[in-house]
């Protein structure tokens, strides 16, 4: 991948922030996402909840399917693939994804390497859980990263604990001295160059989003003033009682983040939020695949 | 001066870094309570149209700025700002501002696979560097009176017509100023 067109994927990022990216499994719900005012969709058969509740080995969703929804849909088209299976991530460059989440929702295909991800033009989105992981991820090619919630839960605490992590190691990079950048590099397991972007710039050097468990407007306002520049709603929405209520709420939650009388506002008679499951009643922690 | 920005989805903080580095102060329009009394100057971001359009309905801020536009009000659109702007919109959509007498045609280069950049002329500014994300173009110029600024590829990628700039890539990704600075000059 030539540098000028990472850039250009990193720029896409740009251009989703302060937006709401929503998944969706068939093209009726992508319309309902979009004329929600998603600013893009995530293309997957079954969305988190229902993958934790089938269980068994999840896998890239049929590209029909994709296609289907990619032509239903004027907003980019994402969509999943297993981490570490660069095959499915040929199939999905092939058919033209504006972005690939290389992601830990579905079961990672190896158990110890990545993607490379500067070989593909396509740009991906990667999940981590602080800051080194991040950062490896973009020395890998990701071009946008997003917190690592328990996904398919409806329990935001993990997406918190990760945007908390991340903003404090940012801090603490960014307050250091220029020649402890190598002993933290070193810590974080990441190419000092990146860990020099941060200290310099007091950000990662890619857009970040939340991701895991964000039901509620509350949810994405809460994660948007620990630092987020956008939120991933998966399960929350079509997974609730008024969808198209609560995605259009969840939009301007995201744009007034800050606006307490106006969150009071959108945040009443939704319907029924996902019921949810807590951390603690799961099984299977998915934001343990992949590091 | 009060130089708004559209700040309900997109990239409004990349102008925000463009004004702050030619010293121009600006506020950000979230809801229509942030809109000052009077607005020398507008910004529309780049993002999504569709989620900005939505945005603009339902924070009631489509009417006022619309009227700041056609009371002369000089305004930027970059990319989702020219299709805000823009009379007519490819696809049928219904159109936002429809102030600027353009047709554009949304997401002309296909997929993020078809973005871009290149280096091009905007008006009297030459080589200026071009990015184009899941760019539109402009198809049709419905008034004499409409300037075009730029040409790429034989599509029009940027206009002024009288107060209005449109712009189908986004001069805030890049480092220069030139264009936000002829901008605040017009």
């Amino acid at each position: 991948m030539n540098t000028n067109r990472y850039q250009l994927n990193k720029e896409l990022a740009q251009m989703l922030k302060g937006g709401v990216i929503m998944d969706v499994t068939t093209p009726e719900q992508a319309k309902i996402a979009e004329s929600a005012g998603a600013c893009a969709v995530m293309a997957l058969e079954r969305i988190p909840a229902d993958i934790r509740a089938a269980g068994g080995v999840s896998r890239m969703s049929d590209p029909a399917m994709i296609q289907g929804i990619q032509d239903a849909v004027s907003i980019p088209v994402m969509a999943k693939c297993r981490i570490g299976h660069f095959a499915e991530a040929q199939i999905l460059e092939a058919i033209q994804i504006d972005y690939i989440d290389e992601s830990e929702v579905l079961s990672p295909a190896d158990d110890v390497y990545h993607i490379d991800k500067t070989k593909f033009n396509v740009p991906f989105v990667c999940g981590a859980k602080d800051l080194g992981e991040a950062l490896r991820r973009i020395a890998e090619g990701a071009s946008m990263i997003r917190t690592k919630g328990e996904p398919g839960t409806g329990d935001v605490v993990q997406a918190v604990r990760h945007m908390r992590k991340m903003q404090s190691q940012i801090a603490m990079l960014s307050a250091c001295r220029e020649d402890e950048l190598f002993e933290h590099a070193k810590e974080l397991q990441v190419p000092v160059e990146l860990v020099r972007y941060v200290h310099e710039h007091k950000k990662l050097p890619v857009v970040n989003f939340a991701a895991g468990g964000v039901a509620t407007p509350a949810d994405a306002a809460l994660m948007m003033q620990l630092g987020a520049e956008g939120v991933f709603v998966g399960s929350g929405i079509f997974k609730s009682g008024n969808p198209e209520k609560r995605a259009a709420a969840i939009v301007k939650a995201v744009t007034n983040y800050e606006d307490a009388p106006m969150l009071a506002e959108l945040s009443k008679n939704l319907g029924e939020a996902m019921v949810g499951i807590n951390e603690q009643e799961i099984a299977l922690l998915m934001a343990e695949r992949g590091k | 001066m009060n130089v708004a920005i559209l700040a309900v989805q997109g990239a409004f903080i990349e102008h925000a870094h463009m004004l702050e580095k030619l010293n121009q102060e600006y506020v950000l329009i979230r809801k229509k309570s942030d809109l000052p009394e009077r607005i020398d100057a507008l910004i529309l971001p780049g993002g999504e149209s569709t989620t900005q359009r939505k945005l603009l309905l339902e924070l009631d801020l489509l009417e006022k700025l619309k009227q700041s536009i056609l009371e002369g009000v000089p305004v930027l659109g970059t990319c989702a700002g020219l299709i805000l702007l823009a009379e007519e919109i490819g696809t049928g959509e219904p159109e936002v501002f429809g102030t600027l007498p353009v047709k554009v045609v949304r997401n002309a280069y296909g997929r993020q696979l078809g973005s871009f950049s290149v280096e091009g002329n905007f008006g009297k500014i030459e080589h200026f560097p071009m990015r184009f994300i899941r760019a539109p173009y402009i198809e049709k110029i419905f008034r004499p009176e409409v300037e075009i600024l730029s040409v790429t590829d034989g599509k029009i990628t940027a206009v002024r017509y009288q107060n209005q700039f449109g712009v189908a890539f986004h001069p805030e990704l890049t480092e220069d100023l030139r264009i936000h600075q002829e901008f605040l000059h017009c």
